[in-house]
């Protein structure tokens, strides 16, 4: 006999079902793959996009930081320690916009068909990281003509970089829930992405603080995470306290983002 | 036989108006405006107690006219929204047509379609790779299938989309209104398949307005109305009962509360309803015969002219006519204080077969035109061919198109 699917009112706050996400483990594997197909279809330069972004916006922090403000504290070459931390942004931001829309993207399917709802954001946050290969190869070529020496540490890179997608995870896939309810996330989210990343060593270094307010920013989860990205890359010393204070936030935000999402999903075919 | 699907007292009850706050904004404001009144309670019974088991192999059809609750049904079976009470125990692996081809993108090219449909509607990698030349041959799109569907003719569209739905084998097929798109032939091919499927032992769910593809296609059919169950049994049986019945139209409307009828300062609605010759209440009409719109209303203040007007619309809403009270007496006529019922016959052999709604106003035109009121789709009627031969289809048995059906006056002379 096969198996038994029991539906009963939900609503229930520990029941994750991720059970479920792995049995339709090919399903977000195809949505995945739809959303970086589509994702540069009908534009002309296509994927350049995705190197032009990273490249103009680090040109234009260049020539802010390097002529009319100087970072002194930078032991490597501007334009590299800018390329690091924009890579890194440009990717949290534009997955958390792209998630966030994500649901209320796909009302077709949502109020249609049954499947594990988490898939979309999901799919939309892991479809972005094409962006961040394109990114990450440019950071290498940046790296060689600069003739950066490389140390153990760089075996790290790739943890800072799985902590920062687990991060785009946790708010891309809470306000995607949240979305579905209240648009307002659609007006809000741009600007309190942007005030983030002011907040964040994106293109300045947090050394330029006072060690008080280093501290405070370290709460900013992103902080920890450009910060020993940084430090895997160039061989600087990591700095364990915001780092730890990162890894922290992060998965407590995941669990709570789960949490909320799981408890929202049964509404979203009623409500979207 | 194994029951498949047991459904026991499944109800579903959604929130209205208080509850969805589309904005922080109003959520906020209904919070700050009374925040320990709770939120306004308007709530809608889609679903009150329903219970049914669908055995290994059996074939159901559900009907009902709009807001029966037939789509919060199916939309529950197949878990896209959960009940508010109830509980459903599904065997086997369900499969789901709620719309054909719904999470095709018009970017994608047909092929990459059928992978992408296929894994949204459940299908594992292997199968689809396994069944994929079978898809593109029921389909027919052959040559096609590198293009972006959005290049595709909605015929083509639709095969495809269909092609990859029918390919999926579920232990339980629910299919919505299918059939309701597409041409005759692919509408066939459609039913065909679905056949097919039930006759491998499947399980199949199929609703539908049409009456005489639930009596083909099931072997038993439950009738919905107002979120209940009120007929239940051999599918033939229950679309004739049914269709005899005005439970599944809403034939009649009353406006027992004054302060919510439709109403002006001169006049308001007490009631509509669909009749037949002898004046009684029927939803379900044979298409000989005249079929009479009537509503009730109270005059408020004497002094105007007040014509009824009403506008009949067809399943797929579209506009086909709007009569109003033309007569002799009435027309230049001013109406005193008091009640009134005015009835508007349509005349018989000028209706297709389906469902109709109707729109209710009362307006004045001279010395200008003022709409009382206007009401949509306040009552509803369904149409049938007896199918004796003296209708307008004559001996035809198929699907007839056309907005109306008049019988008409034929003359034919052998001049040579």
């Amino acid at each position: 006999m096969q198996e038994t699917i029991k539906i009963k009112p939900g609503n229930s706050w520990l029941n994750l079902d991720l059970k479920d996400l792995w049995i339709y483990r090919e399903l977000l594997y195809f949505m995945t793959w739809r959303d970086v197909k589509i994702r540069y279809k009908q534009t002309t330069i296509g994927v350049f996009w995705a190197v032009l972004q990273p490249v103009l916006t680090t040109a234009i922090f260049t020539i802010i930081f390097s002529s009319f403000a100087r970072f002194d504290s930078i032991n490597v070459p501007y334009p590299l320690f800018a390329l690091s931390g924009i890579l890194v942004w440009l990717y949290v931001n534009t997955s958390i916009t792209m998630a966030s829309n994500s649901l209320i993207g796909n009302t077709n399917l949502v109020t249609k068909i049954y499947f594990p709802r988490l898939i979309v954001p999901i799919a939309a946050t892991l479809s972005g990281l094409i962006d961040l290969l394109f990114g990450i190869f440019l950071l290498v070529l940046l790296m060689l003509y600069y003739g950066v020496n490389l140390t153990w540490q760089i075996i790290f890179a790739p943890v800072f970089v799985l902590l920062a997608i687990l991060l785009t995870l946790a708010f891309g896939t809470l306000f995607s829930a949240v979305n579905v309810r209240f648009r307002d996330v659609k007006f809000a989210l741009p600007f309190a992405l942007q005030i983030w990343m002011f907040l964040s060593p994106v293109f300045y270094p947090l050394e330029i603080l006072s060690e008080k307010w280093q501290a405070f920013f370290a709460l900013n989860p992103l902080t920890g995470i450009l910060q020993g990205f940084r430090a895997s890359l160039f061989g600087t010393p990591f700095d364990w306290f915001s780092i730890s204070l990162s890894v922290a936030l992060t998965f407590i935000l995941f669990m709570l983002a789960l949490l909320v999402f799981k408890r929202m999903e049964d509404d979203f075919a009623d409500l979207i | 036989m194994t029951t498949v699907i047991k459904v026991e007292n499944l109800s579903k009850v959604y929130k209205l108006g208080g509850a969805n706050h589309n904005s922080l904004r109003d959520a906020l404001a209904s919070f700050v405006r009374k925040p320990f009144a709770g939120r306004k309670k308007e709530e809608l019974h889609a679903l009150k107690n329903v219970s049914f088991e669908v055995k290994e192999g059996e074939t159901l059809g559900i009907i009902g006219n709009n807001g029966a609750g037939k789509s919060t049904l199916l939309k529950i079976l197949s878990r896209i929204t959960k009940p508010t009470t109830g509980v459903v125990e599904l065997c086997g692996r369900v499969g789901s047509l709620l719309e054909v081809g719904t999470g095709f993108h018009s970017e994608l090219s047909g092929r990459e379609n059928i992978y992408l449909n296929g894994a949204i509607l459940g299908m594992k990698r292997t199968e689809i790779e396994n069944k994929f030349d079978e898809i593109v041959a029921f389909s027919e799109i052959e040559k096609f299938l590198d293009t972006p569907v959005k290049h595709y003719s909605s015929g083509m569209y639709m095969r495809l989309a269909f092609a990859v739905a029918a390919h999926l084998e579920p232990e339980i097929l629910i299919v919505d209104e299918v059939l309701a798109v597409g041409d005759h032939a692919f509408q066939k091919k459609c039913l065909n398949k679905m056949q097919d499927v039930s006759q491998s032992g499947r399980t199949v769910l199929f609703v539908s307005h049409d009456m005489s593809a639930i009596s083909r296609i099931c072997n038993r059919a439950i009738a919905l109305s107002g979120g209940k169950i009120v007929l239940e049994g051999d599918s033939a049986d229950v679309t004739r009962e049914y269709l005899s019945t005005s439970w599944g139209m809403n034939a009649e409307k009353i406006y027992e509360n004054a302060s919510n009828a439709p109403e002006s300062e001169f006049v308001r609605l007490k009631k509509a309803r669909i009749i037949n010759e002898q004046g009684e209440t029927r939803g379900s009409h044979d298409i000989r015969n005249r079929i009479g719109i009537e509503i009730t209303y109270e005059v408020l203040q004497s002094g105007k002219i007040l014509l009824p007007n009403y506008q009949v619309y067809n399943e797929g809403r579209v506009h086909l006519f709007t009569i109003q009270d033309v007569s002799k007496e009435w027309k230049p006529r001013e109406k005193e204080k008091g009640e009134y019922v005015s009835v508007g016959w349509i005349p018989g052999n000028l209706m297709a077969e389906g469902n109709f709604f109707v729109n209710i106003a009362v307006v004045t035109h001279l010395p200008t035109t003022i709409v009382h009121f206007h009401v949509r789709e306040v009552v509803s009627f369904d149409v049938t061919d007896p199918m004796t031969g003296d209708t307008a289809r004559g001996d035809f048995g198929g699907k007839m198109d056309g907005a109306v059906r008049p019988l008409v006056d034929w003359e034919t002379r052998i001049v040579k």
